[in-house]
């Protein structure tokens, strides 16, 4: 492996407090290194900053519902540019729902590293890890969905943490999933008899539970199996005007729930694509943002993190684990819809959308996300996403970035639209002139989420020691000031380093690198009743048998990576 | 002694069962018995000892007999024969693992072929549907669980797929349906009174090609419209009385099969079955599902979906993935005289194509793998004969709700014998040969 020697970049790393100093950054044996002696490999990054490599915690870029959004959208294909094939580039195509390889590169050329697929269903958690097995260069992990299982909502229902808990530890293991994802808790398994539940104290039909009892159940669970990282909350009501009460109500549901774990991660909950749920109003008439009401929160309760979901006024093609959400989506819009129900788990809906600027509602919905992240007080603890795809596609993070950095390209972004006054006149964006730094950024996109996630020992920061996934972008800080130059140069990183090895090199992909996959293997104590369960509900109520529902390491993975952890006590 | 393998899954159909039983051999080279499976799944586990079987690569001669090859020999013919097309054909993958079709498409896309599964004559209508109107579905264990209301429309699982009525669909008793057949109301549409018909509560005799029509009045008189007397052959009190019964219903299911997705209308009938499922859901909640026939056609579509952004008909052969059916499906290309060198693999075209497209197989260099003697491999130039993807060696495969399962080895397979992962593997090895950028 290369020993690399980065000199003289601007490097900014919150993990370490550095803001931008000029600084050498090693490499050898693929960690980052305090010196070297003699470096294989020189790269001069004068004039350009220097970050760690980018992690994301919430993308949807592998599994069923993805490739669903793949074949059923030829016409996505034709938005970009299909990229031909070329020396080490395979051929690379789709612009909301990229192919593996174009995921890859586009990535790559972000130069991000890590990627968590945010909602496996765990009867497809094959089909997830055969999509990430063909995603080259990054690290991934997927989250098994937890929220409507069937074992969890009667283990929860009669109060039985332990037998939940073993539950989860066996699920995690089976489908080598990475964390405790809860989608619309309730609301999904109601959908399956064309219900939902809109509240946490909604009743889930048949099962007798509410949706507050499995988000406080799930989070115990959580934090009694110490997993590196916290539940993984969609909470109820996503999308929909006023729900912001009923995100208050469920982020609320985390006083009092200590963190358990021994990597380092401070939250017990981390709420997903929050923008989706800080909306004011009754209707789409007055539909208003109330991400300050909810970023208020937030910011006053240290034990919850949040990623943004940020609209980025594309056309793009939504997906989730929110069966009922999709359907009433393609209530509003008349587009194609596709729809699954997953046996004793879960589900998902996709539906195509235009997030048109000349729309309100999309122009309210773009200065929620904005505006919440630059009302954050700790970036550690709220993350930038687009919850890709479906508020926008991952590629569009280097136009977030720009649009939180810089006042100007707001509000020339709110000048150009249709119904300026009136986008303006629901959300505060239009008074915020805070402009985000790039250490604020480096937060938001690596220290932080690395952070949550629980690999903050690993990944996320330039700290010797820290796995060697580093990222130099062609941007001069001090010399620097059109906007545009931020969204460009992070959209085309100049080299990029991963576990030490070279991706790219002067812009150009020259590996596809040794990509790993993270997982969770948790000990918990042998519980025979669980056992019990797990064997007669095989037999009676699933279609594949238990023995060809796991997920194998060596057949599924490439290079798996077992997080083990010993929950017994 | 023979010992009983277990949880083994059936590489016959798009059913997918995965609760076959095997006594092998002590030695575990022989199958003695099989349990579970339908009479085709147990023929197809017990064909693999056929004592005919043909173990090694073969070249046809001038004389039209055969000459035993290597099996290097056949990777180094089929890659010369892949490098040296314009447009080259690598039709079918639908009988085998969804590793040898990633291998697969890393020959097609550096010999810039053409990527097309057994779809392109079977579901791809139902592929197009999803493209125009997408598919509220759900899987199998949900019908099996919820399901009181079932429509089989021009399908015949009785026949095409035995096990599906008892596993999931009419029989089954699930969570909320502890009553197996007795929680449900079966309907079959079909113009032919066939074996599946002979089950149902209700039998609807649809005149033949006119299933669009009859979806059509399905969706009007759900809203109330006023039908005339007759439409399809079917009185309009029946469709009537048909929408009530679905909409009284807690979850209704539409299995559809070929009957109605290369009838007249093709993707237009299932476009319509589609959007009844669509509408049903207004009154309650309802899910379609494409009765998928080979067992990993289902794998083929979703692995080319993942690489290259389309499940099926897709040309590679401009440097990047291009797909319009009609134009880069096999058939057309045939037809039309553009390919001009062909891999076939777990498919039987040469029994299933139109007799033109199968004179244009038979016309240029073609090499067949296929564990037996097909019309296929009789029109090839060479056979390569591997080891049965499903019995002789596992592999990912997707049943016809997606479900992704991985399927068992049972047995070895013939001694010297290939997967077609391994041979698939030469051949790519060989074209980076003749390409000279091996990676």
């Amino acid at each position: 492996m290369t020993s690399i020697h980065i000199k003289n970049g601007f490097v900014v790393d919150p993990g370490q407090g550095i803001h931008g100093d000029k600084k050498d950054i090693f490499i050898e044996n693929g960690k980052i290194v305090k010196s070297l002696t003699h470096a294989e490999k020189t790269i001069d990054a004068s004039g350009m900053v220097v970050m760690a490599g980018g992690v994301d915690i919430h993308s949807h870029v592998a599994g069923a519902k993805v490739n669903v959004g793949r074949n059923f959208r030829p016409e996505d294909k034709m938005q970009s540019t299909y990229e031909p094939y070329h020396g080490i580039r395979h051929m690379a195509g789709g612009t909301s729902v990229p192919t593996v390889f174009k995921t890859a590169y586009a990535y790559a050329d972000m130069g991000y590293t890590t990627v968590i697929e945010a909602a496996m269903p765990p009867l497809y958690a094959r089909h997830t890890h055969e999509e990430m097995r063909d995603t080259p260069i990054l690290d991934e992990a997927a989250l098994p969905m937890f929220g409507n299982n069937w074992f969890i909502l009667d283990y929860l229902k009669r109060g039985e943490i332990e037998n939940a808990a073993a539950y989860a530890a066996w699920l995690l293991r089976a489908t080598k999933g990475y964390g405790i994802k809860c989608v619309n808790p309730g609301g999904t398994e109601a959908w399956a008899w064309g219900l939902n539940c809109l509240s946490i104290d909604d009743p889930v039909p048949y099962f007798d539970i509410t949706p507050k009892q499995i988000v406080s159940g799930l989070m115990e669970v959580n934090e009694s199996l110490h997993l590196p990282h916290s539940l993984h909350l969609h909470s109820n009501n996503l999308g929909n005007p006023g729900n912001y009460t009923t995100t208050l109500d469920t982020l609320k549901l985390s006083e009092g729930i200590k963190p358990n774990n021994n990597f380092n991660r401070e939250q017990v909950l981390h709420h997903t694509h929050i923008q989706f749920h800080s909306y004011g109003g009754t209707t789409w008439a007055d539909f208003e943002s109330k991400g300050k009401e909810v970023m208020d929160y937030i910011n006053n309760n240290p034990t919850v993190t949040c990623d943004i979901g940020f609209v980025t006024l594309d056309e793009t093609t939504t997906m989730t684990g929110d069966g009922p959400f999709e359907y009433h989506l393609n209530k509003l819009n008349h587009l194609k819809w596709a729809n699954t129900d997953v046996e004793l788990e879960c589900g998902s809906g996709i539906v195509p959308y235009v997030y048109s600027k000349d729309v309100y509602v999309c122009g309210v919905q773009w200065s929620i996300g904005l505006e919440m992240a630059l009302l954050a007080k700790d970036h550690m603890r709220c993350h930038l996403t687009t919850d890709h795809p479906n508020a926008g596609p991952f590629w569009r993070y280097p136009r977030v970035m720009k649009w939180l950095m810089s006042e100007k390209a707001r509000n020339d972004v709110l000048a150009s639209m249709k119904n300026e006054d009136k986008v303006r006149d629901r959300s505060t964006l239009g008074s915020i002139d805070r402009e985000l730094t790039l250490y604020e950024i480096a937060q938001m996109t690596r220290a932080g989420p690395a952070k949550a996630l629980g690999l903050s020992s690993s990944i996320g920061s330039l700290t010797p020691g820290m796995q060697a996934d580093v990222a130099v972008y062609p941007y001069n800080p001090e010399t620097e000031s059109d906007p545009e130059k931020i969204e460009w140069a992070f959209s085309h990183a100049k080299y990029l380093i991963k576990s030490g090895e070279i991706i790219l090199n002067d812009g150009e992909l020259v590996s596809n690198g040794n990509k790993k996959t993270y997982w969770v293997d948790v000990t918990t104590k042998p519980n025979r009743q669980v056992e019990r369960d797990i064997d007669r509900t095989f037999v009676k109520y699933y279609t594949v048998t238990k023995n060809n529902y796991e997920v194998t390491e060596h057949e599924f993975m490439k290079n798996p990576c077992a997080v083990k952890i010993d929950a017994v006590q | 002694m023979s010992k009983r393998l277990t949880d083994i899954i059936c590489p016959f159909c798009g059913t997918l069962c995965d609760d076959i039983e095997i006594d092998v051999s002590d030695d575990g080279k022989q199958i003695l018995e099989v349990y579970n499976a339908c009479a085709i799944g147990s023929e197809k586990f017990l064909h693999v000892q056929s004592p005919d079987r043909i173990t090694r690569p073969r070249m046809k001669q001038e004389d039209g007999s055969w000459n035993e090859i290597t099996y290097d020999e056949a990777a180094k013919y089929t890659a010369k024969v892949l490098c040296d097309a314009k447009k080259p054909l690598m039709y079918g993958w639908s009988s085998t693992s969804c590793e040898a079709q990633s291998i697969g498409h890393m020959i097609g896309e550096q010999v810039g072929g053409v990527l097309d599964n057994t779809a392109t004559v079977c579901h791809g209508s139902t592929l197009i549907a999803m493209q125009d109107v997408g598919i509220p579905s759900c899987t199998l264990g949900e019908v099996k669980n919820r399901a009181d209301r079932i429509i089989f429309w021009g399908c015949n699982p009785a026949h095409a797929h035995p096990r599906h009525m008892s596993r999931y669909s009419i029989y089954s008793r699930g969570y909320f349906t502890g009553k197996g057949s007795k929680s449900r109301k079966i309907i079959v549409v079909d113009p032919r009174p066939t074996d599946s018909a002979s089950l149902a509560d209700e039998y609807i005799q649809v005149e033949q090609g006119r299933d669009y029509e009859l979806l059509d009045a399905f969706r009007a008189a759900l809203k109330g419209s006023p039908l005339p007397k007759m439409i399809a052959g079917v009185p309009s009190e029946k469709i009537y009385e048909l929408v009530e019964i679905l909409k009284q219903g807690r979850f209704v299911v539409i299995f559809f099969g070929m009957g109605v997705t290369h009838s007249l209308g093709k993707n237009h009938n299932i476009d319509m079955a589609i959007a009844l499922t669509s509408d049903l859901n207004n009154y309650t909640k309802a899910s379609i599902i494409a009765m998928r026939g080979h067992y990993n056609v289902t794998g083929s579509g979703q692995v080319l979906g993942w690489q290259f952004g389309f499940p099926f008909c897709v040309d590679l052969s401009r440097g990047f993935a291009r797909y319009n059916p009609g134009e880069t499906s096999s058939n057309d290309l045939l037809m039309r005289g553009e390919v001009d060198g062909c891999l076939v693999i777990g498919s039987d075209p040469g029994s299933h194509f139109p007799i033109g497209s199968v004179k244009k197989i038979n016309a240029i260099p073609t090499v067949c793998v296929d564990p037996h003697m097909t019309p296929t491999a009789a029109i090839s130039k060479c056979h390569v004969p591997v080891a049965l993807v499903g019995i002789e060696v596992g592999g990912s495969c997707y049943r016809m709700d997606n479900v992704p399962i991985d399927s068992r080895k049972v047995v070895d397979p013939p001694e010297g014998m290939l997967t077609d992962a391994e041979f698939l593997d030469l051949v790519l090895k060989e074209v980076n040969k003749i390409k000279g950028d091996a990676k």
